[in-house]
């Protein structure tokens, strides 16, 4: 099945996300769009998919135009997609959420028996084991993920569309998921994958598209093209592929976490028995898979977490700060950037004046006058004006709304509120999830750069490649566990994804702790 | 106190508990498909209203609760594209409907009947039928005479649900909606659709409930009769994990605490001989509410989607 | 721009209301143009029309206040209605109670017992949430119906003069009594029940103003409202706020008290509320949650209930319920305001940026 798309443009608001877009997919290819966040690469396949309508131009679907206004049409056309984040109903069964929207039986009774059969036969066909009758929130990320295959094979899906599909899967998963690509290429079957990551491009696909700021600029075979390439055409310039870092003066334990355990809603432990120290000076790195267990660390660090779940004990600067508040952790010296800026790092309503103060709006030099009660405005107009100079924050008003702000625009300013505060620890979570190039390069010299101050640091990133390039010592974690600690500058990919996986990493690669 | 514990109160239970149930289960299905619906109780004083007016006129229960149902189902419509279409917020806008039928009803009895906010008396003949009415021989069973045929048809929609919500094509895909609907989107469902339809559902449903108020339980429709029964089907909702049979079973227990607390009403006793006074005993059932909420609400399992409008261009 | 627009969308709703609302009035066989030359006329007329519309104004300015206070902390209170009446009652009883105190000493302490009877009433709602994660709709609803009984049981058993059918309590003392306004402005006689709570909800509403704003207290409320997980990552603990700002809102509502029983009537008088507490729903959401619109929101309802009199008295078939219709209008036209939204704004909600009650929640 062939796919392309003419002339496509789509307009969100102010945003142009696709701009005359021409891609051509040709049939029985394992086809690659790169591009950063934000390229549109995503936009122009949920255009394919109906998900969104494009202003204008033509999607032509084996050489014929074709109207695709949901994704019922898409579906009827033999098109199919996985998404970044999964669509699955995570209460119901596999079965239920395979067959949803094309369910056997009539439509007074379903008949989920002969759905069950369907669903065991195409997991034989292509390899994608799974248990029919399992609910997804029991599943693994990777089971969901063969889950959501399925859904498009049981369509009959001759098109598969995929949206960052190894954004949550180790360097082990990613190798059989490769290999469930090349069955289904064979099988006759095109597969379009869109990614960032240009090592997996170069790996699996045949043919790769390149898109910037909402245009193709360049089509080329994979082949023919290297990474340093790709990065070039992605950036439109040439880009440092990885962060220039001198080395680090660790100096006396900043914070000292141990035998932390940390108990879910179920009952299951999200964290068990964890142990580490993290240095003044130093960069300690947090990799793995996200969900198994990182998350639950940083928010008990920060104090978000009720203090019933949390076991084991918090060192801050010696002193133990279980008893304290998010609040009071704050004033201690213990910043924060969270993994979901929009919930959490954010107030998208308010101006980025106001967002500049949260955590220290009830104190000085955000209030002043009787008791401290009222807000002071010129203090709070100093402050965001030095946030938005020394981070870069375009378009640099303060009394935007957060909201108006691009994604690396808006963690920049809370990367500049929190490292202002001054802190002595720093707590990032996947700093530059969403964010263009330009602003990750600022945003790494900006972590090194207070680690180079003296700041304590310690870094979550699902990122393999930004965590290795950044960390002075790297904890890999799975399963709520620390499997293992590495030398970020020796180990290799794959000895790190044997950790992530509960494996055990060769001799010779362990870090100094 | 044994004097209270009769019979009585079994069929006393079941007569309080059918309107709960009716709305309840309407609730069920727009929460269900991820609508939250504040204005039950609006919806019943709109089924309770058209259902008096409509079999005063016609002389014909039947009439007016198609009446009702028609009247509820628009006005839950209403919610629905405010909701829906317009992307209101659902509580404000199901409040809204909620104020709109403490006057509407009224005005429009002014008008038709030139009557301060009731309808007139409906004759008993013209009353939604027991039981025993409807199949006579068996009118020696007091249950058959005390027990309208609405609460058999509650039973019956508490079943029917069940069977539509777990094993139909069109109860999974509400239930989809509900948790998912970006899921359910994905795979070809058409959200918005389902979404009006259960809403419209609920208002057909909470405008029986209503309905049973005015011409099965009395037999006219007075200002604001339904005294919070469309927040207590909510509450029972809720304690039922929004699930049919149990919330059956959750308007059940809010039925016989309304049951107990008629049953009291001149009979209770404080230990000084006097009565208890009757305000206090009016207070039980909203007691019960609140305490019913605060116990379960941390167990109950909401759809995923609850309260959440579907944007998908956002 | 965007304060034009701001002004805009009330508008429209209101226009959009009264559109449907002559519609109703059609189809009962009235004429939309008499009743809305009764319902707007009677209100601007001197001394009666402007003195009685600014003291119907009073209750609804402070209701109206309470409603978007909360709103503005991601709270829907519904349940003005009963702390109003809470605070009746208890402003009442201190004013029978301490009867023999000197006014200076009696005035405030009334009040104050109005501010705190009503606090506490909207503080429980807020408590169950906080502790339990129960819905405050619900639970405002039910404490209105719990509240009207529990005064009601007050006023029939103790504190209503034996032998008086009405049911109302004793009368307060005189020296709890506050001016009306007529003693000071010439041409308005003292009569009218325009008293100084008047002024005191200007005030409040200038004092609302400034919490929001202005203070550290209002930036917690606010962004609490707008994006609870980002608060608490704030250092906001989410449980104490939402029983602050309930409280807050509360106390606003329980204001009602002071103009009712210390302005106009003197007594605790059963059932006074006009469905002051629904209507500040509506005023608090025209007004787009801010103090400025609340007051004039809470004008144009005090407008319409004025007119509400000669409606019922004047015309065939249409009653005072009227008003009711046209607020709940208001309410579903403000509610669904991204009819009037071209850009395709992400959030939505009452007020849309000017504030938003609480994703519904689990309901």
């Amino acid at each position: 099945m062939t796919l392309e798309l003419r002339g496509i443009t789509k307009r969100f608001g102010a945003v142009l996300a696709n701009d005359h877009l021409d891609i051509t997919i040709p049939s029985g290819t394992i086809h690659a769009i790169v591009g950063e966040n934000g390229a549109g690469k995503s936009t122009a396949m949920r255009i394919a998919y109906g998900f969104y309508t494009a202003d204008s131009g033509d999607i032509l679907v084996d050489g014929q135009v074709r109207e695709i206004r949901a994704p019922r049409d898409a579906i009827a056309l033999g098109i199919g997609m996985v998404h970044q984040h999964f669509m699955l109903v995570r209460p119901m069964t596999v079965t239920e959420n395979i067959v949803l929207g094309a369910e056997p039986g009539s439509a007074v009774s379903l008949d989920l028996r002969k759905a069950a059969a369907s669903i065991r036969a195409l997991s034989e066909e292509f390899k994608l084991a799974v248990d029919p009758d399992a609910t997804i929130e029991n599943l693994s990320v990777g089971q969901q993920q063969r889950v959501e295959l399925l859904k498009a094979l049981y369509r009959r899906a001759g098109l598969l569309i995929l949206d960052e599909p190894t954004a949550v899967l180790t360097p082990q998963e990613v190798d059989e998921f490769f290999g469930i690509l090349r069955r289904m290429r064979d099988q006759g079957k095109t597969v379009i994958i869109i990614t960032h990551k240009l090592s997996e491009v170069l790996a699996i696909s045949d043919d790769v598209t390149v898109m910037r700021d909402g245009r193709v600029v360049g089509n080329v075979k994979t082949s023919d093209t290297t990474a340093a390439q790709l990065a070039r055409l992605m950036v439109g310039r040439e880009v440092l592929l990885r962060v220039e870092k001198p080395p680090a003066r660790p100096g006396p334990i900043v914070l000292s976490v141990k035998d932390l355990s940390i108990g879910g809603h179920d009952g299951a432990r999200r964290l068990e028995q964890v142990s580490f120290d993290v240095r003044g000076g130093e960069i300690v790195g947090v990799a793995g898979v996200e969900g198994n267990g990182q998350t639950e660390l940083i928010e008990a660090l920060a104090g978000l977490l009720p203090e019933s779940r949390v076991s084991g004990s918090i060192s801050f600067s010696g002193r133990d700060i279980r008893p304290l508040d998010a609040r009071h952790r704050r004033e201690a010296g213990i910043a924060h950037v969270p993994e979901d800026r929009h919930r959490r790092g954010l107030l998208l309503e308010f101006s980025l004046a106001e967002n500049v103060i949260l955590g220290v709006h009830y104190r000085a030099p955000a209030v002043r006058g009787m008791g401290a009660v009222l807000l002071n405005r010129p203090g709070i107009q100093q402050r965001v004006d030095l946030v938005i100079r020394e981070f870069d924050v375009r378009p640099p008003d303060p009394s935007l709304p957060a909201r108006a702000l691009s994604g690396g625009n808006q963690q920049k300013l809370i990367i500049g509120r929190e490292f202002e505060l001054p802190p002595i620890l720093l707590l990032i979570s996947q700093p530059t999830r969403g964010v263009d190039i330009g602003a990750i390069e600022f945003i790494h010299r900006k972590i090194v750069a207070m680690r180079d101050a003296g700041c304590a640091v310690l870094l979550v990133s699902a990122e393999l490649e930004e965590v290795t390039a950044l960390a002075d010592r790297l904890l890999v974690m799975h399963n709520g566990h620390i499997a293992g600690e590495v030398d970020p500058a020796r180990a290799t990919h794959e000895q790190i994804g044997m950790l992530m996986t509960g494996g055990h990493a060769p001799s010779g690669v362990e870090g100094h702790s | 106190m044994r004097s209270i514990l009769t019979l009585s109160l079994v069929f006393s239970t079941i007569r309080l508990a059918t309107p709960l149930v009716w709305a309840a289960i309407g609730g069920l299905y727009s929460e269900r498909s991820g609508v939250v619906n504040i204005a039950l109780e609006g919806l019943m004083l709109a089924g309770a209203f058209t259902a008096a007016a409509v079999t005063f006129y016609t002389h014909s229960p039947w009439a007016g609760l198609g009446g009702a149902m028609g009247a509820a189902a628009l006005m839950a419509s209403v919610l629905a594209v405010a909701c829906i279409r317009f992307k209101a917020n659902e509580v404000v806008a199901g409040t809204g409907i909620n104020i709109l039928f403490l006057g509407l009803p009224a005005v429009l009895s002014g008008a038709l009947f030139l009557s301060s906010g009731s309808t007139p008396q409906i004759p008993k003949e013209d009353l939604l039928p027991t039981l025993a009415q409807l199949v006579p021989i068996a009118s020696q069973w007091r249950i058959l005479s005390d027990v309208s045929v609405m609460s058999l048809l509650a039973l019956l929609v508490v079943v029917l649900t069940s069977y539509v919500l777990y094993r139909t094509p069109f109860g999974l895909r509400l239930r989809s909606v509900g948790e998912n609907p970006e899921a359910a989107d994905a795979a070809g469902v058409r959200v918005n659709r389902i979404r009006y339809v259960s809403v419209a559902l609920s208002g057909v449903l909470a405008g029986v409930g209503g309905a049973y108020l005015s011409i099965g339980q009395s037999s006219l429709f007075t200002r604001n009769m339904t005294a919070g029964r469309g927040f207590i089907a909510l509450a029972a909702l809720i304690f039922g994990k929004w699930r049919p049979v149990q919330t059956m079973l959750a308007c059940l227990l809010f039925g016989f605490a309304d049951a107990l607390t008629i049953q009291m009403q001149g009979v209770a006793k404080l230990p000084s001989g006097e009565d208890v006074p009757v305000q206090f005993i009016q207070m039980i059932p909203y007691l019960v509410t609140i305490v019913v909420l605060a116990g379960f609400i941390g167990q109950s399992r909401a759809p995923g989607a609850l309260g959440v409008p579907y944007d998908k261009e956002s | 721009m965007t304060f034009l627009r701001e002004l805009l969308f009330p508008l429209i709703a209101v226009l959009c209301a009264f559109l449907v609302g002559a519609i109703v009035v059609l189809f009962i066989g009235d004429s939309p143009v008499e009743t809305y030359r009764l319902l707007l006329g009677s209100a601007f007329s001197w001394p009666d029309g402007i003195g009685y519309t600014l003291f119907f104004a009073t209750p609804l300015i402070f209701t109206g206040l309470a409603v978007a206070v909360a709103l503005r902390g991601g709270l829907l209170n519904i349940g003005a209605e009963g702390q109003l009446y809470v605070a009746a009652f208890a402003t009442a009883w201190v004013g029978i109670k301490l009867a023999s105190f000197p006014a200076v000493l009696l005035v405030p302490l009334c009040c104050v017992a109005a501010i705190a009877a009503g606090a506490v009433w909207g503080a429980i709602p807020g408590l169950l949430k906080a502790r339990f994660g129960s819905h405050e709709v619900i639970n405002t609803i039910m404490l209105n119906f719990i509240a009207v009984a529990l005064v009601g049981y007050l006023t029939q058993y103790h504190y209503r003069i034996p032998g008086d059918p009405i049911m109302e309590s004793a009368p307060i003392g005189n020296a709890a009594h506050i001016a009306r306004l007529g003693r000071f402005v010439p041409g308005l006689p003292e009569r009218i029940p325009l008293n100084f709570a008047f002024l005191l909800a200007l005030l409040a509403s200038w004092l609302v103003y400034v919490l929001l704003w202005k203070t550290k207290w209002g930036y917690e409320i606010r962004a609490t409202g707008q994006n609870p997980a980002a608060a608490e990552y704030g250092g906001v603990s989410i449980r104490r706020q939402v029983v602050l700002t309930m409280a807050i809102s509360g106390a606003l509502a329980g204001m009602v008290g002071i103009n009712e029983v210390l302005g106009y009537r003197y007594r605790y008088y059963d059932g006074f509320s006009d469905n002051y507490g629904f209507t500040g729903i509506a005023v608090a959401l025209l007004g787009r949650n801010h103090p400025l619109g609340v007051i004039v929101a809470a004008l144009l309802f005090a407008v319409l209930q004025r007119g509400g009199v000669p409606v019922d008295a004047f015309t065939q078939l249409v009653s005072k319920d009227i008003v009711l219709i046209l607020q709940a209008l208001v309410i579903l036209f403000v509610a669904a305001e991204a009819m009037f939204r071209r850009s395709g704004r992400r959030w939505q909600g009452a007020g849309g940026s000017s504030g938003q009650a609480t994703a519904p929640g689990k309901i």
